[in-house]
């Protein structure tokens, strides 16, 4: 059953700071990031400033304690401005919310402060060479020894790899799946960037080589065999959550880049938006966004309750909101034309950074196949 | 505890509508648990009883039939 969600006063306040930070910081820098592959450091420490990196956490550990309406709120508005922003936070939340449901006492206070102050950057390492969907076959390595874990490897595709200070990292540990926090500074670990991608080209992604990679022993997450059935889908549920909120940020900037171009641009003597075909494109760009924003909401709301629905609520979500995009970026691209095609114009870019959402946190196909069984189990 | 165990049976009746659980059935051994559903009844246990599952809960134990989640319950709420 879907609930209303009517935001609060303070929930409305978050929205218009967040929204003056983006349309300030964050959305005249997404073009630089796009073009050189990288957040300005500049950039990261405003998002630091404004303690958004600490978004997720609770203020226990210096975090900003916000509901998960409100972070979904945050995760929107950056999405609006630049999706790479965005992906720094999704990626660094995922390692900051393992290590606060399910590290020791000395881990979370070890870590938390730090991930909740920007001053330590995480990342979430999971996906392999030969590994994506099917992450339990994750084939990096982890042995016990008297000096720590030994760790032996590879990882691929590693959002914020190149900066990141700790990764949450997966590997098979006495044949089973285990999450290990480990520091870029560990001995027998190196990164290389990996430039030249389609899309969201500011999040530095990096290969990460772990060969004989040590780390202390207390830097095994939870139990050995629960990295990904309970440590790994914890995480994914966060980041899913995120990313289907950016996903509405994005929409909402192709909504709006298209609204402007069509009032604006004239042809045969009158505005594009004079144009019945481009009236179709505009209205189900409006409504579709407004549908995959309610979904988020929802969730959002269904999360902060702790409603184990939440989590089949934060698929369906991520689903829609993910083709969404993907749809109103194609038609804010054809609305634009020839412009629309140049990266003179954002919608460009927006088309790009459309598309990694449909293979990141799930692929669409995944969430296709986990949704149907969900439904067909329960009948 | 008749009254945590009606909300236990009433969650677990979500995903077990094909089969009539009996308190002491295993449910792991009926088939239909996934690591979705250990997410879900971790977040169902913590919410409705407003305990916390630690690490050191995770042991398949606990969780096993309707008679050791009560039980489960019971010392953590002790």
């Amino acid at each position: 059953m879907m609930t209303t969600v009517e935001l609060t006063k303070r929930q409305l306040q978050w929205k218009d700071e967040f929204k003056a930070f983006t349309d300030e910081v964050v959305a005249p820098s997404a073009a630089e990031s796009d073009k050189t592959e990288r957040i300005a450091p500049s950039l990261i420490e405003k998002l630091k400033e404004k303690g958004y990196l600490g978004s997720m956490l609770p203020k226990e550990y210096g975090g900003m304690g916000l509901d998960w309406v409100t972070v979904g709120m945050l995760n929107e508005e950056l999405g609006r401005g630049c999706s790479s922003i965005r992906s720094l936070l999704t990626v660094h939340g995922m390692a900051a919310l393992a290590i606060l449901r399910w590290g020791s006492d000395e881990q979370r206070h070890q870590w938390l402060p730090g991930l909740a102050d920007g001053s330590l950057v995480g990342a979430f390492a999971l996906t392999e060479r030969e590994v994506g969907s099917d992450a339990k076959s994750v084939q990096t390595t982890a042995v016990l020894t008297e000096d720590g874990y030994v760790l032996n490897g590879r990882k691929k595709w590693i959002t914020m790899g190149q900066i990141a200070d700790v990764y949450l990292l997966f590997a098979q540990c006495e044949g089973k799946p285990t999450a290990f926090l480990v520091p870029s500074d560990s001995p027998g670990f190196s990164r290389t960037p990996i430039t030249g991608m389609m899309g969201v080209r500011g999040s530095m992604l990096a290969e990460l080589r772990l060969e004989d990679c040590v780390i202390p022993q207390q830097n095994l997450l939870g139990l050995v065999g629960i990295g990904l059935s309970h440590v790994a889908l914890n995480c994914l549920d966060y980041g899913r959550y995120t990313v289907a909120c950016g996903c509405v940020g994005l929409g909402q900037a192709c909504l709006e880049q298209s609204l402007q171009y069509a009032s604006q641009r004239k042809q045969f003597g009158a505005p594009l938006g004079d144009n019945q075909l481009i009236q179709k494109m505009l209205t189900e760009m409006a409504v579709n966004v407004k549908a995959a924003r309610l979904l988020c909401c929802h969730a959002g709301h269904l999360r902060e309750m702790m409603d184990p629905d939440s989590i089949m609520e934060t698929w369906t979500a991520k689903y829609f909101a993910s083709g969404m995009v993907n749809k109103a970026a194609s038609d804010a691209v054809q609305i634009h034309g020839a412009n629309g095609c140049s990266s003179d114009y954002p919608v460009e870019r927006y088309m790009r950074d459309a598309k990694i959402n449909e293979i990141i946190e799930g692929t669409t196909q995944m969430h296709e196949m986990l949704i149907a069984r969900n439904m067909l189990s329960a009948t | 505890m008749n009254e945590a165990k009606d909300r236990i049976k009433a969650f677990l009746n979500r995903f077990f509508r094909k089969a009539e659980l009996q308190d002491h059935d295993d449910i792991f051994a009926l088939g239909y648990v996934n690591s979705l559903f250990a997410m879900q009844l971790v977040m169902f246990l913590e919410k409705e009883f407003g305990v916390r599952v630690d690490n050191k809960d995770l042991d398949m134990k606990n969780f096993s039939s309707i008679n050791a989640i009560c039980e489960f319950i019971e010392r953590k709420a002790s």
